[in-house]
């Protein structure tokens, strides 16, 4: 049992909280999916665009049509490759008139924010990497609102999901409140100056006030099984630079109608011809966990494909996972074969979002 | 935590009593976090000192069972097959298999609680 073990010490950010003040995985994903749960997800990138031509910029760069956004408003869109590959997936705001931020992932953001600023040279705007001066925490579950609306003046009820504002937070003025999330739940990000005092602060007040709501501490743990319930992309696993937006799965997103963008061309051949591989959601039959890597086999035992994430789904309480394979392969109800330690083990292709949340009555 | 006397450790973080019944230790279970699947193997194995004999996983990671010594599987606790968060709550308790032990003088090589209690607390300074 010993090395397996051993990197997880190397976190600088905690995978779980312990179980003596309500951590473990399994508790931090109920209570997100039940109640509430809060993230320091200050890790995320944020990068800025401002100018007269700020939104041409935006489209320039991003798969997304930011031209329909509204100020206060955000979407998910991707920054891509000529190629039609990820460079990441991004949220963008729409902060104000020619104002926007787009929030990027940690492990890309020096790579993100190059690829932004050199492929943005020719507009007239400013390009700004932020990363540093935020603190961003995630308020997630559908008690996120009751629990963040005792902490600022701004009417949350009023902000749709996927919108923003702005409002009085913990006694900090103008703080940015964005209803966006990482967990496939309702639930609020806010952004508060990095200044550790201020956001030890917040963090404790945001507790303090969840109380009564049962609000758990939650890590990176739960927030990947979180995330992978919802079908929602991780860099380097569902998406990276060597997959395309079509195998992804990721079309609704991307606004071929828009007249240009960096990678839309080669999407376009791409779309003209057949796929290569597709993403797909797998439910384990025989007992078994799919891990991220493991190789996909046909029935036949052939080898067809591999596993982008696979975890056991704490809410749903089954063995789930997302996988790369042959779209001839990718049917609703196939049986396929997961890899795991030299033998074969069934699992069946099922409809994804595995969970997606209920609708308010 | 204090480790219970009556059984020798290994650095890979098993325990074994000297009638040869094996389980993980409560700093293993604390390390992996919520355990959600034991596999382990069928009675009549042989297994070796420092091979895999089973894999534990958590939600978040799988780890390998080593095998204390090497003997021959008499029995398998079935009941983690259904409920392996047992192990979590009582990692001492919640045994995974018994051995007969094919030669007892391998058991002097394994660790007393209070030297394993001491690699954990190294371990866990580094």
């Amino acid at each position: 049992m010993g090395a397996k073990m051993v990197e997880f010490n190397g976190w600088d950010m905690p995978v779980e909280y312990p179980a003596s003040i309500g951590g473990g995985i399994i508790a931090e994903h109920t209570a997100v999916r039940t109640g509430v749960g809060i993230f320091d997800v200050s890790h995320m990138g944020d990068i800025r665009l401002s100018g007269p031509e700020a939104l041409a910029a935006v489209q320039h760069i991003s798969m997304n049509d930011a031209s329909r956004l509204a100020a206060g408003q955000a979407q998910y869109s991707a920054l891509l490759y000529p190629q039609g590959t990820f460079v990441d997936d991004v949220i963008v705001h729409r902060l104000g008139e020619e104002d926007y931020l787009l929030v990027i992932n940690a492990g890309t953001r020096e790579k993100d924010f190059n690829w932004v600023r050199d492929n943005t040279r020719q507009f007239g705007c400013k390009v700004e990497h932020l990363s540093d001066d935020f603190t961003q925490i995630a308020i997630q579950g559908p008690k996120a609102v009751n629990l963040l609306q005792k902490l600022t003046d701004a009417d949350l009820s009023g902000v749709k999901f996927y919108w923003i504002t702005r409002g009085t937070l913990c006694g900090l003025k103008d703080i940015l409140i964005g209803r966006t999330g990482y967990t496939a739940e309702d639930g609020f990000e806010i952004y508060i100056p990095a200044d550790e005092a201020i956001s030890a602060r917040v963090w404790n007040e945001i507790l303090a006030a969840g109380k009564e709501f049962g609000v758990v501490p939650c890590g990176l743990g739960a927030r990947n099984t979180l995330r992978l319930e919802g079908k929602l992309p991780l860099y380097g696993h569902e998406i990276s630079d060597t997959i395309n937006v079509w195998e992804a799965g990721l079309d609704r997103f991307c606004k071929m109608e828009k007249r240009e963008f960096i990678g839309r061309e080669a999407l376009e051949k791409a779309h003209a011809g057949d796929l290569r591989k597709t993403l797909i959601g797998l439910e384990m039959i025989d007992r078994g966990i799919a891990r991220d890597g493991y190789k996909i086999l046909d029935s036949a035992g052939r080898e067809i494909g591999y596993v982008t994430s696979g975890s056991p789904a704490p809410f749903l309480k089954k063995n789930i996972a997302l996988a790369y394979v042959p779209p001839q392969h990718a049917a609703i109800g196939t049986t396929l074969l997961v890899e795991i330690r030299g033998q074969g083990v069934k699992a069946q292709v099922v409809p994804t979002p595995f969970y997606k949340r209920p609708k308010k009555p | 935590m204090s480790y219970p006397t009556d059984r020798r450790y290994t650095k890979e973080h098993e325990w074994i009593t000297p009638d040869g019944t094996i389980g993980i230790t409560h700093h293993a279970q604390e390390a992996l976090g919520d355990i959600v699947f034991v596999d382990l193997p069928k009675v009549g194995t042989e297994i070796t000192a420092g091979k895999t004999l089973g894999t534990v996983e958590s939600v978040k990671a799988v780890s390998d069972i080593y095998a204390p010594v090497s003997g021959t599987v008499t029995s398998v606790n079935g009941e983690l097959a259904t409920a392996p968060e047992k192990v979590n709550k009582d990692a001492h308790g919640a045994w995974m298999l018994k051995i007969t032990v094919k030669n007892p003088a391998e058991m002097n090589a394994l660790l007393s609680s209070a030297d394993y209690e001491k690699f954990v607390s190294e371990e866990a300074g580094h």
